[in-house]
């Protein structure tokens, strides 16, 4: 535990995706001591599970490489995963904050052998797939987990196997009997970054998201091209395993509609193309269409939206699709859509269909422990005159990863600024 | 100093089930003596970690050997003050090796590639030296200078001054405010996202006056910077005076100016009249009349053309990023002086992106009609207004404007460090380095590693690789376009706001935070004497032993930071806070006079010549692969933590970057009887994945004169191979590293073995 000062220029960062490793990893290699507190087994976040970023086409995976090493390195940052914040009290300066940390089952001691994994029979539910596969209920979380950790799953705990699974173990790692526990800090400054979640297509009527198989919202498309995916990421057809022929991409899917986000989402326009550069890297002569209404690729993304422009089997119309109707027998999809062009309806038949769902704050579902503003749809607002805990990224406004990443800096500076001059 | 070297073996994680660790050991006593070795069940547990401790505090040994898991894990558990070799034995061994047949152990191939590293990890820890960090006999700074005076610089000014440093800030305008000063009114980031309001220079300059520490230059420029980090020095000329400043880091924050509209004829600016520009509006706006600039009467029907110059690959190929935003205000000002006025918008798509969409949703409320469609022509409308003729992609018909009063031009946004002004300097330079250019065999690798300078003379830096910043696209000078956004190519000059990206306001004070404190950042790490990124806390830093330097300059040009100098008779001068720590000069130097403490040619030369080669009548083959420690690396041992099965020939050596490969490693590979070298490193070209920016690249371009050498051994050049290989191919390295293996077998055995 840092000294009293430290702890006073201490910074606690929530959320480890993109904009918290940022905040945090920026503020610790100035010289403070950094908590940061992250909900699930691992860091890295929502963008841990994208297979690819814009417009490189680059894995997430080689910069989060960069920031793990960044923490390696780094011994004035303290990592608690499985943790959430249940109280933040104090002032600028003086925080105290509770942090609940819930079981993992698996101690320090782990050294992602794996043989827990081995004995383990029973199976749940993939969550880094999205739930589109299954896994031992003792598991790695994703295979560049960070830290390389086992977590077992609560539904295991109890059971017959167990037992077995802990004495697989020959490192003592296993504590089945490990309990929630909740632990205090001391800091100076928060910076809070929960990040998003992908708007719920299911609420959008008519597109059949979530009942009909061969429509797929843009995060799931995600883990379809990861090779670490289900699929191992071959592209396919989730009715039958088949190959794709033609995919329809539909934007706006939520965002930019007053029945759901009044706002634009930012990054859907960007996944999209990257998308549509997915599925033309598997199948050469696969039939791309893409539904819009304004194509934002802002900045040099220009360039990105330009080279798929190219590719003369991609299509981009401009219109808002109205509905998706499945073939019960083929699971066939058609769109209709009114062509803003010709002004025709047109019935477009596709093997799959992406929504490019857009992007929903955390902090519309999970509220900041502490007197927040919010607008309307949950993005917080920061108030300048009010200082000592901080937004970062996608809980401000609808942010790419560049934008975060500066959001992220920012905010570790005004950290710094709040504890500067204890 | 004496090695005493201990080694540690973990048995545990199938390690002692699929190799036989005894051995190990016989193997490490046989060849390299050292003082203790001792294998453990649980390395990293407590119990483990205490007898490797025990064993450090008795001073028997000052180097520690781990033969375990993979660097990339427990490193805090094996965090000690020595020098400390971790030998992966697991991931790179035993989980994507099968186990071996103890039957017959001494043939064996796993437990031969497990001897083989422990072998190279002895080499290794024989020639690795104790760190220290760099530390000059100069006096360090740790203010910060801000190079612009607008919203962006005077943000990065209060920002860095309330966490505690001193600025000094230099504007070249008589008062602060820059862009901003031209402005009427900004759009508004907060609900109900659709209010527009005072720009705020007059606060902010107030509140910048309040801050304490900040020096202001006002009608200022920077005649040269010259030093490194924590010891920039800055000659800073105002009028006739000049002034020096010793600085810490620096924020580049001068801006972008819009493009040029009398490049834009085609949409009637400067033949049409009434044809203006954004920044003409507000200057309108500002008094609160918007006319007829013919004959000053009030403008009742207006357009705006999108994407002037932008989106355009005769001007700007890049989308500006803020003019539809720009548009969309400047329409609701003008509805606000003349609520029954017409605006148009001619547009190709409406970037309305984030809460600006509630703002553009008003505008359509409000009456604002949206063209989508290119400008056919735009003339005089015979009675002084102006007419446009366009397509209308929406209802596929030609529609003519042609009652306008006034058509307002959406310039878009050029970056300020890409305007070129051309100083008697730059020009002498550049006279000067046409020359040698001529005469210097290497000059396309020169202008590859150090990338396109552009002369816009801004910070003038007295570096050998010139005055300016790298551009990385269209004259904005960042490195790392997505993770890493406020990287530039010179260490401790962090450029923000519109000067690295197209960016609006909000996003420029945000940036402007940020690269306050990376400026910050940059001068505590440096002056402990530590790297910054991406090799942050890294206390090494390379050496130069420069009496057998013969002065070739291949350091100083090739690296991708600018951070070596040169003397006149073109001796390199390093400047350790410049370094980036990733070895491309070590690469680059045919005399081998670079080196790191725990990171050299000769002792990357002992890990490889530390690999037993067997007789060709064995039949079992060697491939070195040197792996980028980044991606390449980390993707081998994921092979491992997902069991799948590597090729057991290979002998892997982790680089800082594959830019650091000196060619005499493959000789001596080669020349060692090793039957091929695979090189594994970044995605090079315009989307490059190097961190050093250049490394991959520059290891390809010396890769190509290798043939020679190779020529030289009678050997074919199809024995070094070179691969990009990104982080996650864990699933294509077996088949990428097979496939290499098929043409050595093709080939046959290297004729150099046995001599």
């Amino acid at each position: 535990m840092p000294n009293q000062k430290a702890a006073q220029q201490a910074i606690l960062v929530v959320g480890a995706g993109m904009s918290g490793l940022t905040a945090a990893i920026e503020a610790a290699e100035v010289g403070r001591e950094v908590y940061i507190v992250e909900k699930e087994a691992f860091l890295g976040g929502r963008v841990a599970q994208m297979n690819q970023y814009f417009p490189k086409l680059c894995s997430p995976d080689c910069g989060l490489e960069i920031n793990y090493r960044r923490i390696k390195t780094n011994p004035r940052i303290h990592i608690l995963t499985m943790a959430q914040i249940v109280k933040i009290d104090g002032k600028e300066g003086d925080y105290n904050v509770s942090i609940k940390v819930m079981p993992r089952y698996v101690n320090e001691r782990c050294t992602a052998c794996g043989e827990c994994s081995n004995a383990c029979t029973v199976e749940i539910d993939n969550k880094f797939n999205f739930g589109l596969d299954k896994v031992k209920a003792a598991y790695l979380p994703h295979a560049f987990a960070f830290p390389l950790r086992y977590i077992i799953d609560p539904s295991l705990i109890n059971t017959e196997n167990a037992k077995e699974v802990e004495k697989a173990c020959k490192y003592k790692a296993i504590e089945l009997d490990m309990k929630e526990k909740e632990i205090s800090i001391n800091v100076g400054a928060v910076i809070w970054a929960t990040g998003w979640s992908p708007y719920d297509a299911s609420k959008i009527m008519f597109y059949g998201a979530g009942s009909y198989k061969n429509v797929l919202t843009n995060i799931q498309f995600e883990r379809f091209a990861s090779s670490s995916g289900h699929t191992k990421g071959k592209i396919i057809k989730p009715s039958d395993g088949g190959i794709v022929n033609s995919v329809a991409f539909v934007q706006c899917a939520g965002s930019r509609d007053e029945n759901h986000l009044p706002y634009c989402s930012r990054i859907c326009c960007l996944a999209t193309l990257k998308h549509a550069m997915y599925v033309r890297e598997q199948y050469p002569n696969a039939e791309i269409s893409i539904f819009y209404i304004d194509i934002r690729a802002l900045g040099r993304f220009e360039d990105f939206y330009n080279k798929v422009k190219q590719d003369d089997k991609i299509s981009f119309i401009k219109g808002k699709v109205a509905k998706i109707e499945e073939d019960k027998a083929t699971k066939e999809l058609t769109l209709r859509v009114e062509d803003q062009e010709t002004q025709r309806i047109i019935n477009k038949k596709v093997d799959l269909v992406v929504l490019a769902t857009g992007m929903v704050p955390n902090t519309a579902i999970d509220k900041i422990p502490a007197e927040i503003q919010y607008d309307e749809n949950g993005f917080i607002i920061n108030d300048p005159l009010k200082t000592g805990i901080y937004g970062a990224g996608c809980i401000k406004k609808p942010a790419d990863v560049a934008v975060s990443v500066q959001d992220a800096t920012n905010a570790a500076m005004k950290a710094i600024q709040s504890t500067a001059r204890r | 100093m004496d090695n005493k070297i201990g080694l540690y073996i973990c048995t545990g994680c199938g390690i002692g089930e699929a190799i036989d660790a005894d051995r190990l050991i016989d193997i490490a006593n046989e060849d390299f003596s050292p003082s203790i070795c001792k294998t453990h069940e649980c390395l990293c547990s407590p119990e483990g970690v205490e007898i490797l401790k025990a064993d450090i505090d008795s001073g028997n040994i000052n180097k520690v050997g781990i033969a375990a898991c993979s660097s990339r894990v427990m490193y805090d558990i094996f965090d000690f003050t020595l020098p400390t070799e971790r030998i992966n034995i697991r991931e790179q061994v035993v989980w994507s090796q099968p186990p071996a047949d103890r039957e017959n152990i001494e043939e064996d191939d796993t437990q031969m590639m497990a001897e083989d590293y422990i072998r190279m990890g002895l080499a290794k820890l024989n020639k690795v030296l104790p760190l220290e960090p760099f530390k000059s006999e100069a006096e360090y700074a740790e203010s910060i200078l801000v190079v612009g005076g607008g919203i962006t610089g005077m943000n990065a000014a209060i920002d860095a001054s309330k966490a505690g440093y001193s600025v000094v800030l230099v504007e070249k305008a008589d008062n602060l405010g820059g862009w901003a000063l031209k402005l009427y009114k900004k759009p508004s980031p907060a609900p109900h996202y659709t209010e527009i309001s005072d720009p705020g220079v007059k606060e902010l300059v107030e509140d910048l006056e309040k801050t304490s520490n900040i020096k202001v230059y006002t009608g200022s420029v920077i005649k040269e910077i010259s030093g490194a980090p924590c010891m920039f020095d800055v000659t800073i000329q105002k009028g006739t005076e000049t002034h020096d400043e010793r600085v810490g880091a620096i924020v580049l924050a001068t801006g972008a100016v819009p493009y040029d509209a009398t490049k834009l004829g085609h949409l009637g600016y400067g033949n049409v009249p009434n044809v203006i520009t954004h920044e003409q509006f507000e200057a309108m706006a500002k008094k609160r009349a918007i006319n007829r600039p013919s004959d000053n009467t009030r403008a009742e029907c207006i357009a705006f053309i999108q994407c002037a110059g932008s989106r355009d690959e005769n001007h700007l190929n890049y989308c500006s990023a803020t003019c539809c935003v720009e548009s969309l205000k400047q329409a609701k000002i003008f509805k606000e002086l003349n609520p029954e006025g017409q605006v148009y918008i001619l547009y190709k798509d409406i970037r309305a992106y984030g809460h600006y969409e509630l703002l553009y949703k008003e505008m359509q409320n409000e009456g604002v009609i949206f063209i989508k469609g290119d400008v056919d022509s735009i003339s005089e409308n015979g009675s002084g207004g102006v007419q446009i003729d366009t397509n209308d992609f929406l209802s596929q018909t030609e529609i003519t404007l042609d009652m306008l009063d006034l058509v307002i031009l959406a310039t878009g946004m050029v970056p300020s460090t890409s305007i070129e002004i051309e100083t008697e300097k730059i020009k002498k330079e550049a006279d000067d380095s046409e020359k040698t250019d001529t005469q210097a065999k290497d000059a396309p690798l020169e202008n590859m590693a150090s990338g396109k300078i552009l002369a816009s003379n801004i910070l003038n830096l007295n570096y050998r690789q010139g005055p300016e910043l790298p551009e990385l696209k269209y004259g904005f000078p960042d490195s790392h376009f997505i993770c890493f956004p406020y990287e530039t190519r010179r260490t401790g000059i962090y450029a923000a706001g519109s000067v690295r990206a197209p960016m609006d306001i909000y996003q420029a004070i945000d940036d402007a935070g940020g690269a306050a404190l990376k400026a910050i950042q940059c001068v505590e790490l440096s002056k402990k004497g530590l790297g910054v990124h991406p090799r942050a806390n890294d206390i090494s830093y390379p050496e130069f032993d420069m009496s057998r330097c013969t002065q070739c300059k291949r350091c100083t040009e090739e690296c991708p930071f600018g951070a070596i100098n040169e003397d006149e008779k073109s001796n390199p001068l390093p400047n350790p806070t410049r370094c980036r720590r990733c070895g491309i000069c070590m690469g680059a130097c045919p005399e081998r006079i670079i080196s790191f403490k725990n990171y050299s040619v000769p002792l990357v030369g002992n890990m490889l010549k530390a690999i037993n080669v067997p007789e060709e009548f064995d039949e079992k083959p060697r491939i070195l692969i040197l792996a980028c420690e980044n991606d390449a690396y980390p993707a081998l041992d994921m092979v491992g933590i997902n069991r799948l099965q590597l090729s057991p020939w290979i002998r892997v050596i982790s680089v800082r970057c594959l830019g650091s490969l000196n060619l005499i490693w493959i000789a001596d590979s080669l020349s060692a009887g090793i039957d091929g070298v695979l090189l594994l490193g970044c995605k090079h070209g315009d989307d490059y994945q190097c961190h050093f920016i250049q490394g991959s690249a520059l290891a390809d371009i010396r890769l190509s004169k290798i043939s020679e050498t190779l020529d030289r051994l009678a050997l074919e050049s199809e024995r070094v191979r070179i691969l990009e290989v990104s982080i996650t191919d864990f699933d294509k390295l077996p088949g990428m590293i097979k496939d290499f293996e098929d043409t050595l077998e093709e080939l046959g055995p290297n004729p150099m073995k046995g001599f």
